[in-house]
């Protein structure tokens, strides 16, 4: 089986969200970049779905050359190989449409996002990639098995789950439960220097969507805090103050 | 021009996230001096599909079919586009649920819109220039995002805006839509449904709890509150990554985004990961023993003091509320 995992580069989730230029750049001083919490158990599920020769995983970045040291960490943890698209990731429509391009010259059996990247939360590669290549796209899932002909997944719905079945090829956005992330070894380190890593020029394409500005949240006044023997009194404050109950 | 909602139903009813969205479209469709269609795919009563005109919804497209009794990802994106198409709707609408997460991309591409998913207010249209506030960095911030093309397609986040019933009843049309077998190649095994507790994503009040309980076995308490106050029980990751709790429970940066009206928080340090998926809370309720724990600088109301101790009393007190009110 041939895996197409597309990762992206993320600021690490301890990070202190800052902005400059009057609140239109995101502020990266000093913030360390890693590989899409999601994307990672997207990559370490299809390792394990190609041990043992199965298959291979070639992993997809859509980004320039700084999101290299993240492309290194993917080959690390286990990928075959890595496609890096030569640009800047303008947005979801964007980067889906460079990564449909690769895959209509370079069909795969099954291609995973992360549910969603952990900067932007958009959830959309995933569908777009599916609208794009009229595939079959399922968004948020928690399981995959992968049987011969067809893989069963299970996504998450309010309050429950779905169980499907989906023929090959197909697009998927994994969450937690799809696999425990996998560390990298030292010879993963090693190998991953001399693993191919491609690097191809974007396609042109005209998107539709420009982030203007960020705001920040607005800061919550000073904690108002009850005595530990008067939880009638927070019962009180919650009913007739902050009327939530 | 009209503006497109897409009424997302679960076995047969529609949520209150639904209503956010119907109201939400509506006031998009004032906006622009324009008519609010809804459109629903499954097997909905008549008499549910009128209501939708409490909300401000003039008439429904109904779509039914044995085919399409369940989502179906590909085959409801078809179908929506196709409505947005004959209805002349250059703004289409989703709630931003877990399946309007799979077709709001999905439509993007087919009506050649940009897509602005997680908004959590109004449009701004001035000038031609329509610009809109959406979730970013997973909660820790806010983003401003222009949509440049004359389609459109706005996926709101749940509990994000209030509910407004203005009366009326709508119109209901059978809306027949052409859909090819390559729409249905995922079929559906299973839907698993619990339908004793109440899910995190549409609470109004979670009661969470951290790694402060200490064991799987200590969540009898957390559980008895939530289920006084109607509330969805969530957790920390340690928690959720030691077994404890299901991974549909843990909220944070890498799991679930909530935004409830109360949000009560017990024995959870407050990491930055966590904060992220809480910080759009209404209000904030933080019991923890540590008085220096990161999560009272973010809350509205706080006991310091031992879990164990301060939840049963909680208890005792939300009942003797409950009892006088």
């Amino acid at each position: 089986m041939k895996i197409l995992v597309c990762v992206s580069n993320v600021p690490d989730t301890t990070t202190k969200i800052t902005f400059t230029d009057n609140n239109t750049q995101f502020n990266t001083n000093g913030v360390q970049f890693i590989l899409n919490p999601y994307d990672e158990i997207a990559l370490s599920r299809a390792i394990e779905l190609t041990d043992g020769g199965k298959g291979s995983v070639t992993v997809i970045n859509v980004g320039e050359v700084n999101t290299e040291a993240t492309i290194r960490k993917a080959l690390a943890i286990g990928a075959t190989d890595a496609v890096r698209v030569n640009t800047k990731p303008h947005d979801a429509w964007y980067v889906a449409y460079q990564i449909a391009e690769y895959v209509k010259a370079n069909p795969f059996d099954l291609i995973l996002t992360g549910r969603e990247s952990i900067d932007y939360n958009g959830s959309k590669v995933a569908g777009m990639l599916g609208e794009l290549l009229d595939l079959p796209s399922v968004s948020i899932i928690k399981k995959l098995d992968a049987a011969d002909k067809e893989a069963t997944v299970e996504r998450e719905i309010e309050g429950g789950k779905e169980i499907l079945t989906i023929p090959y090829p197909f697009v998927a956005g994994t969450a937690e439960g799809v696999a425990e992330p996998k560390i990298p070894n030292m010879r993963g380190i090693m190998s991953a220097r001399t693993k191919p890593l491609a690097v191809i020029e974007p396609v042109e394409v005209k998107t539709y969507s420009e982030v203007l500005s960020y705001e920040t949240l607005a800061p919550r006044g000073q904690v108002k805090l009850v005595p530990a023997d008067d939880t009638a009194k927070l019962v009180e404050l919650l009913h007739t103050e902050a009327r939530v109950i | 021009m009209s503006v497109l909602i897409y009424a997302e139903n679960a076995g047969g009813k529609f949520k209150k996230s639904i209503f956010e969205a119907v109201t939400y479209a509506r006031a998009i469709a004032d906006q622009n001096n324009t008519n609010l269609v809804a459109i629903s795919i499954g097997d909905v009563s008549k008499d549910e599909l009128a209501a939708l005109g409490k909300y401000g919804a003039e008439k429904v497209l109904n779509v039914s079919g044995d085919k399409l009794k369940n989502f179906v990802n590909q085959a409801y994106a078809s179908i929506i586009a196709e409505a947005a198409k004959k209805q002349d709707a250059n703004i289409v609408v989703l709630s931003n649920t877990f399946s309007g997460r799979g077709l709001a991309p999905r439509l993007g591409i087919k009506l050649q819109a940009g897509v602005a998913d997680g908004a959590v207010a109004l449009p701004e249209q001035n000038g031609g220039k329509f610009t809109i506030k959406k979730t970013a960095f997973s909660g820790k911030a806010f983003a401003i995002v222009e949509l440049t093309s004359a389609n459109k397609v706005i996926a709101l986040v749940p509990n994000s805006y209030k509910v407004v019933e203005t009366g009326g009843t709508a119109q209901v049309e059978d809306f027949a839509a052409e859909t090819k077998d390559s729409d249905f190649k995922a079929m559906i095994k299973e839907i698993v449904r619990s339908t004793d507790k109440i899910s995190l994503p549409d609470a109004e009040i979670v009661v969470s709890a951290g790694r402060g309980l200490k064991g799987p076995e200590n969540w009898g308490m957390v559980e008895e509150l939530a289920e006084l106050l109607g509330a969805a029980t969530a957790c920390s990751k340690p928690v959720s990554d030691a077994g404890w709790r299901p991974h549909s429970e843990h909220v944070g940066q890498t799991g679930i985004a909530v935004s409830p009206n109360l949000y009560i928080a017990i024995g959870i340090s407050g990491a930055i990961q966590h904060l992220a998926g809480i910080s759009s809370s209404k209000v904030i309720v933080v019991i923890n023993k540590d008085p220096e724990a990161p999560f009272f600088k973010v809350a509205d109301y706080g006991i310091v003091g031992d879990a164990f101790e301060v939840v049963p009393q909680l208890i005792a007190a939300v009942k003797e509320y409950k009892a006088s009110a």
